[in-house]
């Protein structure tokens, strides 16, 4: 122990689960508003609401327990030999999984309020000019709601980014730079909450874990300034 | 009534949901000529309106039935593409809705989605339908601004020349000038009488003094009936229901 330390592994791990996240959860969140504000009954609205709000109640433990259970053999059996590969199935993949069906709630709240705050006149407007439904939707309204989305995108990130217990006990926690999705990771969340007060006989530890927090804090405080800067920019043009 | 019918309506019922909004409404709207729908709010004069173009087809719980005949084209039981219908129908709402796009392309949208995209093409049009609602001197050199940094006089003027773009032959407006301030109401209004000679025109007002200036032919509805229509000349000078005459005296709006 010479009281040095790299956080390099950790960054990268927190980037790769949150991107996998973000990534799976985005499409299926903007299709899932888009479905059910402009094509489906109201009824199924009113249905998904309640459900949409206890997905989002439900404690972040639980969707780690799950996930160790169900997503983790399921990488593990058949994600990895699809890659040939044998892994345990604790990886950045399943982080990423599990990750996705914990923001999704959030963000698909949010994108539900942003299209049906759309004033329908516009619809209709736009309608009337000879245009198709799925015109409507593609010309009109993503623009008009790329703002709202634009934020919920940034919240669910800022969410999964800093999202500890159900990605620690998913993601394997190996402290070596991923290079690939199938590889264990380990987040700067997990390393702080595996670590504080575990650890702290060693020296200086306790000031390296203290500047991880700040970088996960500076992290999370620059993508809000950035989709920040995008809404301003697309405000400024419309 | 004079002059050849645009629009005919038979026995035409709306429900939304167990609401009964609009009850056996029957009418004809003349070609080339400004009809004004007047009532008091909630008779169901936006409601028939936006059944002439189908909008009422969004809502799952609306129930339509009857007909209604445009140029002997029954568009409630059509083939027809009903974009084709509605591009037929220029639409003017209360407020100014602009699309989230810049001014150039506010107009050139319904342009484009028709599949007019020579460059030359767009710009000579789009000038021409923003020189047709006064707009062009306001707003030619800052085309590429968004629309919604304009006024909302000039707004409604941008919508208007939107709604023409597509080359309609009718223009539906909602109550167009409830939202604006006095000089852009006149100017749509004078707008309107110009418009006349090439397009059937249908506003819905609750303005008496706006629909005295520039109704051809005037309907009036109460709680989703047609109380009375005809010339505007007789309708405003000698209405025959009660109903009629104690609203065009101001007694209830």
């Amino acid at each position: 122990m010479s009281g040095q330390f790299g956080m390099y592994p950790f960054i990268i791990s927190s980037l790769w689960v949150t991107v996998i996240a973000l990534l799976l959860a985005g499409p299926v969140c903007l299709l899932s508003a888009i479905h059910l504000t402009q094509y489906a009954r109201p009824i199924v609205l009113r249905i998904m609401h309640p459900v949409i709000d206890i997905l989002a109640g439900i404690p972040s433990v639980i969707f780690g327990v799950w996930g160790v259970l169900a997503i983790v053999p399921f990488v593990g059996d058949h994600i990895g030999p699809l890659f040939g590969k044998s892994i345990t199935g604790y990886s950045i993949l399943s982080g990423g999984l599990v990750l996705a069906v914990m923001i999704i709630p959030f963000i698909l709240n949010i994108l539900i309020e942003v299209f049906r705050t759309i004033p329908e006149e516009l619809t209709e407007v736009t309608l009337s000019l000879g245009a198709t439904h799925w015109m409507v939707i593609k010309h009109v309204l993503l623009r008009k709601a790329f703002p709202g989305i634009i934020s919920a995108f940034s919240l669910g990130l800022s969410r999964a980014f800093g999202e500890t217990i159900a990605v620690l006990m998913v993601v394997g926690n190996v402290t070596r730079i991923p290079t690939g999705a199938l590889q264990p990771g380990y987040p700067l969340p997990a390393l702080i909450a595996n670590n504080y007060g575990e650890m702290l006989s060693i020296p200086r530890y306790d000031s390296a874990l203290m500047l991880a927090a700040l970088v996960l804090l500076v992290i999370v405080i620059l993508f809000n300034i950035i989709s920040r800067w995008l809404i301003f920019r697309v405000e400024r043009n419309t | 009534m004079t002059g050849k019918a645009k629009i005919n309506i038979e026995h035409l019922d709306l429900y939304i949901g167990k609401q009964h909004i609009l009850k056996d409404v029957s009418t004809q709207i003349p070609e080339k000529k400004i009809t004004v729908i007047l009532g008091p709010s909630g008779c169901g004069k936006t409601t028939l309106l936006k059944s002439l173009n189908r909008l009422t087809d969004l809502y799952s719980n609306v129930k339509v039935s009857g007909k209604i005949f445009i140029e002997g084209e029954d568009i409630l039981h059509t083939n027809m593409d009903i974009t084709e219908i509605r591009k037929r129908m220029g639409l003017l709402s209360q407020r100014p809705y602009p699309l989230p796009m810049n001014i150039f392309n506010n107009v050139a949208y319904g342009l484009r989605i028709s599949g007019r995209t020579n460059k030359i093409v767009l710009r000579k049009r789009v000038q021409h339908y923003l020189e047709l609602v006064n707009l062009w001197d306001e707003v030619k050199d800052r085309l590429h601004d968004p629309a919604s940094s304009l006024s909302i006089g000039q707004q409604q003027r941008l919508c208007l020349a939107r709604g023409l773009s597509v080359d309609p032959d009718i223009i539906l407006a909602d109550e167009p000038t409830s939202a604006l301030d006095p000089i852009s109401s006149e100017v749509v209004e004078k707008k309107f009488i110009d418009l006349k000679s090439q397009y059937t025109v249908v506003v819905v007002t609750h303005s008496l003094q706006q629909a005295r200036r520039i109704a051809d032919y005037a309907i009036f509805m109460y709680l989703g009936e047609i109380i009375e229509q005809g010339p505007a000349s007789e309708f405003f000078s000698d209405p025959k229901e009660e109903l009629t005459k104690s609203y065009l005296k101001g007694l209830f709006n």
